[in-house]
């Protein structure tokens, strides 16, 4: 469904529509903004590192709010913290992304209950587009979670709402059991 | 512990025996200010009984050169809350002097206590002592700096207080999960 299956003529001539375009454009250059709070922003700087190298994918921290298109919410985020979180991603410029890495930031994690310091979940405070469960993810689950936001993009368009395009995202959305099924049947 | 000291006193571990004799140093300078010392074997202890007497107390133990406790390991809280009480425990080791080290303990009131400060005896506890009131809510009298240290400035009540419940908000941001 990307832009580079459009068909493209022997003159180098590609047909397409502008917000095919402009969608490629800005889901091939994902700039998160490089901040971590824990240890799943270890797991992050991993998969920023040449093991997995997230530059391939056109995503490279920037260092300014100002200039990111995403925000990972790499780790545990407290109360204290909250507040600045809402600050940096409110600096950040339209249409902004926001990941939650990892249990903490999806949720409290394991403090849940006895964590007084810890939000209970950055959704609280800003919407999320993309979770990412695990404690802390694998490189492999960021990076799944970095394509979802990239499909979220190629979802968007000229008055295609954040809403609609999130809802149309879900309904792609594909039972991962059934998928693994099938890919252990074609491989076996 | 204490009235088991005389005929533990044979079986008393070489550390224990060490931090007996510093106590005896503070003990026959001190008197009644400090309690029995407690061969504790993880960590011998003694308690400030006079509280008024703590930074005296904390200024000979680092000075007086039998003593030389010139190194503050660390400064912990406590909660009693059968006693109604909040307390700190003080690790001192003597580093470069004597291999001798000791815990003091000082209780105070749980609602309203206070606590003399010995920022100025080792820099060590300045921060400590913060947590410590971040935490429990004793207060720290002559501290330089008596504020918060992780909670935010406005956070209501202490965390780690026995009978702590969380505030339901905070700047408008749900709490608890």
């Amino acid at each position: 469904m990307g832009l580079l299956d459009a068909r493209i003529s022997n003159r180098n001539v590609l047909v397409t529509s502008v917000d095919n375009v402009m969608n490629w454009a800005r889901l091939s250059s994902l700039w998160p903004m490089g901040f971590g709070l824990a240890c799943c922003a270890i797991e992050m700087m991993a998969t920023n590192a040449s093991n997995y190298d997230l530059e391939r994918f056109g995503i490279f921290p920037r260092s300014s709010p100002r200039q990111s298109d995403l925000m990972i919410v790499a780790g545990t985020v407290t109360m204290k913290m909250a507040e600045r979180v809402v600050t940096l991603y409110e600096q950040m410029p339209e249409p902004r992304y926001v990941l939650s890495m990892g249990s903490c930031s999806n949720c409290g994690g394991p403090y849940w209950n006895h964590g007084y310091h810890v939000l209970k979940g950055v959704d609280r405070v800003i919407p999320v587009d993309v979770y990412v469960p695990g404690c802390p993810p694998r490189p492999e689950a960021l990076i799944g979670g970095l394509m979802k936001i990239q499909e979220l993009v190629r979802m968007e368009g000229l008055g295609v709402t954040r809403q609609e395009a999130l809802k149309k995202l879900a309904e792609k959305s594909a039972d991962p059991q059934q998928v693994i099924e099938q890919t252990r049947k074609a491989t076996a | 512990m204490d009235n088991g000291m005389e005929e533990a006193g044979n079986i008393m571990p070489a550390a224990v025996q060490e931090s007996k004799a510093a106590y005896d140093i503070i003990k026959e300078r001190f008197g009644s200010a400090v309690s029995e010392f407690d061969a504790n074997p993880t960590m011998p202890f003694f308690e400030v009984v006079d509280t008024s007497k703590w930074v005296d107390i904390a200024l000979f133990m680092r000075d007086d050169s039998r003593l030389k406790f010139n190194y503050m390991a660390c400064l912990s809280g406590v909660d009693y809350p059968e006693q109604n009480q909040l307390g700190i425990v003080c690790n001192l080791e003597s580093i470069g002097h004597h291999t001798h080290r000791i815990a003091v303990k000082v209780k105070c009131q749980r609602d309203g206590g206070s606590i003399p400060s010995v920022s100025c005896v080792w820099h060590t506890a300045n921060w400590h002592e913060r947590e410590a009131y971040d935490m429990y809510g004793m207060t720290f009298d002559g501290h330089p700096d008596h504020r918060r240290i992780l909670c935010p400035e406005d956070w209501t009540g202490y965390p780690l207080r026995k009978d702590y419940q969380v505030q339901e908000t905070y700047h408008g941001i749900k709490v608890p999960y």
